[in-house]
């Protein structure tokens, strides 16, 4: 009967961009299994369409991007646009990166629910996943 | 945050029906939690199943399956076909969660809305991860796929349950992987309908070819001689020739009768394994609620009453319920 209730928090933890680098996503993806969630890593390189329709089949309940290449100004609002048009606008999304305070600001302002910067333990990221999944 | 939505089952079924993507991935998420809701989606599409090819993938992991079923997908969109992907991965013992990286290899197909992918945690050992992929399987054939592929890695019981609800099986071996010769020979492994042997770039792959050949000559002549292909997943080689011999196989069952004997078989073993299920979890709760059978229990570990007699008590409680136990 609690199946439900007991049933994992599904996260996708994608890498939009250009940049090579993927260390910290799968240092994160780990955690976030190590803590008992269902991770679905995508690889590298990812365009905002691919990370919404994998967000949509995984029918995922969160979305963990990592983004080291500055471009997250222009990848995260489509990100988030892209979501709503699919009729995902609950799924919770969080932005890693190196990502100075203004955009920080203006980032929640457009939906982005928390914004971790280097130096943050995945500790952090877990538990605020956790928190702000509620079904 | 996030509104609980309440779940309109009727509403997904009708959606899923017309291909909607969305209501496919919310049905999977449904029948993946055992949610009541799931299981009144596939009542409501079960009539509009059985028409898609289900193909199976098995192996151990790092084999190439998943770069394989990439390359499969490729050719088989190219034909016209749309095509469902389900993978399916190990749970971690240690914390229930999963790094489910099968996708990885099947970027290429992600905005192609003739691919669905899906990937599914094995969610341990408590049952359940055979009937979820099948039900996933079903959503995915009602959605109007033409063909599923299933992925799971060859360990486990419920793995191989899984791979049963396929209508052809393809074990996928590298040059290297020995230990699954030796299942094969052993006859611990289920005989599949195809072999590969990917990473023909290996220079092993030839001796590896010839030592599973040598393998099945051993086993009992069938009516189906399993072809053992060479592929290179990353490259494409070899995939046409999978392909080829899929379609051969299909056609070799569809007109001997086994597809709809093997379909006709595993539906039937699902049905039993939901009712044993069911009535296993039902047990247990009685068995911890009720004093009667608390007492009992205790008696056992006090060493005043043997296991077998406890359970010959309890089976004569619950034996009214269940008449046929009775008469055997
Ligand atoms: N050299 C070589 N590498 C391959 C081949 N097929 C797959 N790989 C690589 O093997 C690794 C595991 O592949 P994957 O498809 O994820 O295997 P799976 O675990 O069986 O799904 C990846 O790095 C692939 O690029 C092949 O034919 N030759
Ligand atoms: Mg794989």
């Amino acid at each position: 009967m609690n199946a439900a209730e007991h049933r994992p928090i599904r996260v996708v933890v994608a890498k939009p961009g250009l940049d090579g680098h993927d260390r910290g996503a799968k240092i994160v993806a780990r955690a976030l299994r190590d803590a008992g969630m269902e991770v679905i890593y995508t690889g590298l390189h990812q365009t905002p369409e691919q990370i919404v329709e994998t967000v949509l089949q995984e029918d995922a309940d969160a979305v963990g991007l990592s983004i080291l290449s500055g471009a997250h100004m222009t990848l995260v609002p489509r990100i988030l646009a892209l979501l709503r048009t699919e009729g995902l606008g609950q799924v919770v999304v969080t932005v890693g990166g190196t990502i100075p305070a203004d955009d920080i600001a203006e980032l929640k302002g457009l939906g982005v629910s928390e914004v971790f910067t280097p130096g943050a333990s995945t500790e952090a990221v877990v538990d605020f996943i956790r928190s702000a999944v509620t079904r | 945050m996030s509104e609980a939505t309440a779940v309109d089952g009727a509403g997904l079924a009708r959606q899923l029906l017309a291909g909607d993507r969305r209501a496919l991935a919310r049905s999977i998420t449904l029948v993946e939690n055992d949610d009541p809701h799931g299981w009144e989606i596939v009542r409501q599409i079960y009539p509009h199943t059985g028409a898609a090819a289900i193909i199976g993938f098995t192996g151990p992991p790092g084999a190439g399956k998943s770069t394989l079923l990439g390359e499969l997908t490729r050719l088989e969109r190219s034909a016209g076909r749309s095509v469902g992907v389900l993978t399916v991965d190990p749970t971690s013992p240690f914390s229930s969660g999963a790094l489910l990286g099968d996708r990885i290899r099947l970027s290429d197909h992600f905005l192609d809305q003739g691919v669905f992918i899906r990937s599914m945690a094995n969610r341990g050992a408590l049952g359940g991860l055979s009937e979820a992929a099948l039900q996933a399987t079903l959503l995915m054939d009602a959605a109007g796929r033409d063909l599923v592929l299933l992925e799971t890695v060859g360990v486990g019981q419920a793995e191989v349950d899984v791979i049963n609800h396929a209508d052809s099986v393809v074990l996928v071996l590298t040059p290297g992987s020995g230990d699954s010769i030796q299942a094969l020979k052993a006859g611990v492994m289920e005989i599949p309908d195809v072999i590969v042997v990917n990473k023909a770039d290996h220079p092993l792959a030839d001796s590896m070819v010839r030592d599973i050949r040598s393998t099945l000559a051993l086993g009992p002549p069938r009516d189906w001689a399993i072809p053992v292909l060479r592929t290179i997943a990353t490259t494409g080689e070899g995939v046409g020739e999978l392909l080829a011999s899929l379609t051969e196989h299909r056609a070799h069952i569809q007109a001997n009768g086994t597809l709809t004997r093997r379909r006709g078989s595993h539906l039937r073993a699902e049905v039993l394994s939901l009712v044993s299920r069911r009535l296993r979890r039902d047990l247990e709760t009685a068995l911890v609620r009720e004093p009667g059978f608390v007492a009992l229990l205790e008696q056992v570990v006090s060493r005043q009453l043997d296991p077998a007699s406890a359970a010959a008590a309890i089976l004569a409680e619950v034996q009214p319920r269940n008449e046929h136990a009775s008469s055997d």
